[in-house]
């Protein structure tokens, strides 16, 4: 049985000023799975991820031409209002940014923001993100500490669950486990796999075998050009491209 | 070179140096098996023991590349792929040691007619030859000289097959050279073994070349060749 496709982006280029940062990208990926991004430095992933949130809206100079669509709707369009959709796109970070805030307040924020005042609706949300992200019990008893004074890997966890609380369908996130230590890293990679039921998501990595452990597809970008895009079963195992066998393999220029 | 290609390539020059062995091992039992030479029987025998040093040694190095390197791609492929081999490779030196042990209890070189019969030296020799093209393809990284060597498995089949309507033939006809017929006919067996064995090695040196699994593909021709025959149970395809 074929999914359905959450993400897609079509004859997608992206510039910054003169520069030519997205070259003709078409892919459709899997509601609820994972789709990896890996490639060297600059080559265009991060730039990518940011088109669906339109995070490179905030870039000056930047552009985009194509299509980018969510659910099939073109979130490019004029009448699209990008607050709206960040409920539905939820991101996490390279490092873990809480506010200098309590957990509590971290987790409800968005929640706050878009209105909801009831405090069991917000208690209720907050326990429930906060339990998703695997925080809950190392956190409990404290939700109205600071969240700074929490480790990396929870600050992290912490970041996700802020993500979750606004019940977003997709979960873009940048280099999620690249500033941690190898149990939070693995910590997060175990999110990522219970995640994937609920949410489909976008995950940008430099560490091959995190791509290969989390997630079910991958595409492989380089120079601004999407190289290779398969199940990650396969681009680890026989890469058509000799670009991505090179890369995946370490031999890379 | 960058350090991963440097420790492939160790782990390819400890393979060939095995598969070295083994041929030298497996062209001995040749001449003791001509000769009914004792003494090269036994340091066949004796000299298994380096033969699985080297299985121990290599399956440690790819354990230990695995967990240094956690390789993808066509580096996944080449180790697995010497995996397999080491294990193919140790079992034909165990073949070789198999072939001295009956060649030990030959009284007498032996009789030609007998020798002429089975056929058992142009099989031997293609059975070399093709251990020696094996370890070339393997060397030389070569997925077409690989598929050639799972094609002339067929030949040393074919003799195998005749082999025990020959013997017994030659059996009846001098009673007194049973148990040496039947030693010749264990040597066969043997061969067809490495056959086998080699065609294994050739599969894997695909599948490290080009990432296709070709083992079992006779099985399936097989089954389906039999399927569309239906009543058709007289088999002659080669195995």
């Amino acid at each position: 049985m074929s999914k359905r496709i959450k993400l897609e982006a079509k004859d997608l280029n992206g510039y910054y000023g003169d520069f030519h940062a997205l070259k003709n990208i078409n892919i459709a990926m899997e509601e609820k799975a994972v789709t990896a991004f890996i490639g060297p430095s600059g080559c265009g992933k991060s730039t990518f991820l940011r088109t669906f949130n339109r995070m490179n809206d905030y870039i000056e100079g930047f552009r985009a031409e194509g299509e980018i669509l969510i659910d099939g709707k073109d979130i490019y369009r004029k009448d699209v209002r990008v607050d709206e959709l960040r409920k539905e796109v939820g991101m996490v970070f390279q490092k873990p940014n809480p506010f200098p805030k309590s957990i509590y307040e971290n987790v409800v924020y968005g929640l706050k923001i878009q209105g909801i005042k009831k405090k069991s609706v917000l208690e209720e949300a907050a326990e429930t993100s906060l339990r998703r992200a695997a925080l809950w019990e190392e956190v409990k008893d404290k939700l109205h500490k600071s969240a700074l004074a929490l480790s990396g890997g929870q600050q992290q966890r912490l970041c996700i669950a802020r993500a979750l609380a606004i019940s977003p369908s997709i979960l873009l996130m940048d280099e999620p486990a690249s500033a941690l230590d190898p149990i939070s890293t693995a910590k997060v990679e175990e999110l990522i796999y219970e995640l994937k039921n609920d949410y489909t998501i976008v995950i940008v990595t430099h560490n091959m075998q995190q791509a290969g452990r989390v997630s079910d597809y991958t595409a492989f970008f380089y120079m601004g050009e999407l190289v290779e895009f398969n199940k990650t079963k396969t681009m680890f195992t026989s890469p058509k491209d000799e670009r991505t066998q090179n890369y995946i393999t370490g031999r890379f220029g | 070179m960058p350090h991963i290609d440097i420790e492939l390539e160790r782990l390819k020059t400890k393979l060939l140096e095995m598969w070295d062995l083994v041929e030298y091992q497996l062209q001995s039992g040749r001449e003791a098996m001509l000769k009914a030479d004792v003494e090269l029987a036994k340091q066949i025998i004796k000299r298994d023991r380096k033969v699985n040093q080297f299985d121990v040694k290599i399956d440690r190095m790819c354990e230990n590349f695995f967990a240094l390197f956690t390789p993808v791609a066509v580096d996944l492929r080449l180790v697995l792929a010497v995996l397999k081999i080491n294990t193919n490779l140790e079992r034909i030196g165990d073949t070789a040691e198999g072939i001295a042990r009956f060649v030990k209890k030959l009284e007498a070189p032996v009789e030609p007619q007998l020798l002429e019969m089975t056929k058992v030296l142009p099989m031997y020799e293609e059975a070399l030859a093709m251990l020696d093209d094996c370890r070339l393809a393997f060397k030389n990284n070569d997925p077409v000289m690989a598929k050639a060597l799972i094609k002339r498995d067929k030949v040393l089949n074919k003799i195998y097959r005749k082999s025990d309507a020959v013997a017994t033939k030659y059996m009846a006809q001098h009673p007194e050279r049973i148990s040496e017929a039947l030693a010749i006919l264990s040597i066969i067996k043997k061969l067809e073994r490495v056959g086998d064995q080699v065609t294994n090695i050739a599969e894997e040196i695909i599948f490290y070349r080009e990432a296709k699994v070709v083992k079992h593909r006779g099985d399936k021709k097989k089954k389906k060749s039999s399927g569309k025959n239906g009543n058709n149970n007289n088999n002659n395809n080669e195995g």
